[in-house]
């Protein structure tokens, strides 16, 4: 039976989060930069200082109490990670230190022992930085082809691209972004997924934007690795993870070398250690990962489900009320069901960090600037945008605020 | 917030001087500010060592657009030694707001992307951290 669940109360949810009674210019802080980095309930702080100041020690090594402890608080998160990605075995749950290391560990350890010339690497014109540039250093590295699917005038992907992309080689690997952090866009994985394996490829989703908003199954989307970053699930920063399907990785090299991940060591040679450690090389973010645990039993006991309602229901609000400021161009998805809660904007005759600096006077946190993907803003026409992002504890008051200071932004430059 | 945007800062942001291109300029650099996606261009006339003439275009925010004009001013007729040795401060001076460590980037990117140009006219010193930028092409 699944349980019944109430809807997420937001203002009931921000006690938890010591830094929003925070005050700057006599107001307490509004948000709205949650796609950057989720700020932290107080259940993970207590974690971790539980955990160094009871139990810490290093992983893997020590037959001490709270060596074993230690252990035993680290590898308990692997579990939740794979119940929340509703991944098959713990054993394909590789923890990194963010969603950028979990990309280049299958660009190295994949890409460069599965591509070469005559193959081709996919990648789309809204990915990250970070899973894009791991993508064009591969392509330099081994002879293959970098080929992008493209954006339409609506900031959905250009599917209609497919076929052509496949006539240009053998399609190995397709990186995708389910959910883009600049346009908000949901991305139509399980349609990607059957394509680039029809192709005879692989999928990999990042899931930086989704894995801390709503439910994701990566047996449902059909991927063969995901990427996600702790920080933005309200963990701490420095702990995050990829999973990826147990045959591939098992084929796969390791990433770094090192401690931890060897079986036994000789001068003449070395057996790798079994996974997921084989790519676990050094003392990993220990109490970090604990943190992240903490994390994911905290987003886990609310609901992702109920914090996809809230921030659609957010979103929804937010978008109205942009549409009553002048001059005002939202980016993205015209359809509030194929977007997440990432707003960005553009507002006639103010740059994105003059609205930054103004709305931050106030305890508005916004972001300004490409937000690490270049090629959207190439493809919109602009140099850079103002966007809001809402999380769990995102209130209708934070979009009031945005409001309000998007208007004075407007009577300071006159407009 | 009535500290940063004042009316001078309005002022040049709205009607940016010396705004433009020079045709056959004597020399040009394009600046950009990595954090931000800014981009500004700087042309040069130089006659007989003293900049005769100067003119930039680009996108960017109030506080890159309105320092850009302000330098255009401050260096017009002087000669290209004099400018190459400007400092950050002459230009913060000639501001007068108070800059977060962010923002000071927007303010500086015009006095580096002149500093570039007349580095490529004259072999004046690059501004600290300018070179080894080159674009990476992973083509
Ligand atoms: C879509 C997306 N991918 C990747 C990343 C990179 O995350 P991290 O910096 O935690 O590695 C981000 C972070 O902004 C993101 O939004």
């Amino acid at each position: 039976m699944t349980p019944v669940r109430t809807p997420l109360d937001a203002v009931r949810l921000r006690a938890d989060f010591p830094i929003l009674a925070r005050e700057i210019a006599g107001r307490p802080l509004a948000y709205l930069d949650s796609a950057n980095t989720a700020q932290k309930p107080r259940q993970v702080l207590d974690a971790m200082t539980r955990f160094y100041e009871a139990s810490y020690a290093n992983v893997h090594r020590a037959v001490y109490q709270i060596g074993v402890e230690a252990t035993e608080a680290f590898e308990a998160v692997r579990p939740k990670v794979q119940a929340l990605l509703n991944a098959p075995s713990e054993r394909e749950i590789i923890f990194t230190r963010n969603a950028t290391e979990a990309i280049n560990l299958v660009a190295y350890s994949y890409g460069r022992t599965n591509l070469g010339p005559g193959d081709v690497v996919v990648a789309t014109e809204m990915e990250h930085h970070s899973n894009l540039v791991p993508w064009q250093a591969l392509a330099a590295a081994t002879g293959a082809e970098i080929r992008y699917i493209h954006l339409d005038a609506n900031g959905e992907l250009d599917l209609g691209e497919l076929a052509e992309i496949a006539r240009a080689g053998q399609v190995k690997l397709l990186a995708v972004v389910d959910q883009s952090n600049s346009l908000g866009t949901v991305n139509p994985i399980r349609e990607l997924a059957d394509w680039v394996h029809g192709q005879g490829g692989v999928l990999l989703v990042d899931g930086a934007q989704s894995v801390p908003h709503r439910p994701v199954d990566v047996q449902a989307l059909g991927a063969d690795f995901l990427a996600f970053s702790g920080h933005k699930l309200c963990g701490p920063s420095g702990a995050g993870g990829l999973w990826g399907r147990r045959e591939l990785l098992e084929a796969m090299p390791p990433f770094l070398t090192g401690g931890e991940m060897i079986r036994s060591v000789r001068l003449t040679g070395t057996t790798y250690n079994e996974l997921p450690w084989k790519f676990e090389a050094g003392t990993p973010a220990i109490a970090e990962v604990v943190g992240m645990g903490a994390a994911i039993d905290y987003l886990s006991a609310i609901g992702l489900d109920e914090i996809h309602t809230h921030e659609a229901a957010i979103s929804a609000y937010a978008l109205d009320r942009l549409g009553e400021v002048p001059g005002l161009t939202v980016h993205g998805p015209t359809d509030p069901s194929r977007r997440g809660g990432v707003i960005s904007f553009s507002l006639d005759g103010a740059h994105p960090h003059d609205i930054a600096e103004i709305l931050g006077a106030d305890g508005v946190c916004v972001r300004a600037g490409h937000h690490c993907t270049q090629p959207v803003m190439a493809h919109l026409g602009v140099v850079a945008t103002t966007r809001a992002s809402f999380y769990l504890y995102t209130v209708r008051d934070d979009v009031d605020r945005l409001i309000d200071g998007l208007h004075r932004v407007r009577s300071i430059f006159r407009l | 917030m009535d500290d940063l945007y004042r009316e001078h800062i309005l002022d040049h942001y709205a009607h940016p001087r010396n705004h433009g291109t020079i045709e056959g300029a004597d020399a040009t650099a394009e600046g950009m500010n990595p954090l931000c996606g800014d981009e500004l261009t700087v042309d040069l006339r130089i006659d007989a060592g003293r900049i005769a003439d100067i003119k930039f275009h680009g996108r960017g925010c109030a506080i890159s657009q309105a320092a850009t004009s302000m330098l255009t001013e401050l260096v017009e007729g002087r000669t290209v030694d004099e400018v190459a040795a400007l400092t950050k401060d002459d230009l913060l001076a000639e501001l007068g707001i108070p800059l977060s460590p962010v923002r000071l980037k927007c303010a500086l990117l015009g006095l580096g992307t002149l500093r570039v140009a007349l580095n490529r006219h004259s072999g004046t010193p690059l501004p600290e951290g300018w070179s080894g930028m080159d674009e990476v092409d992973w083509r």
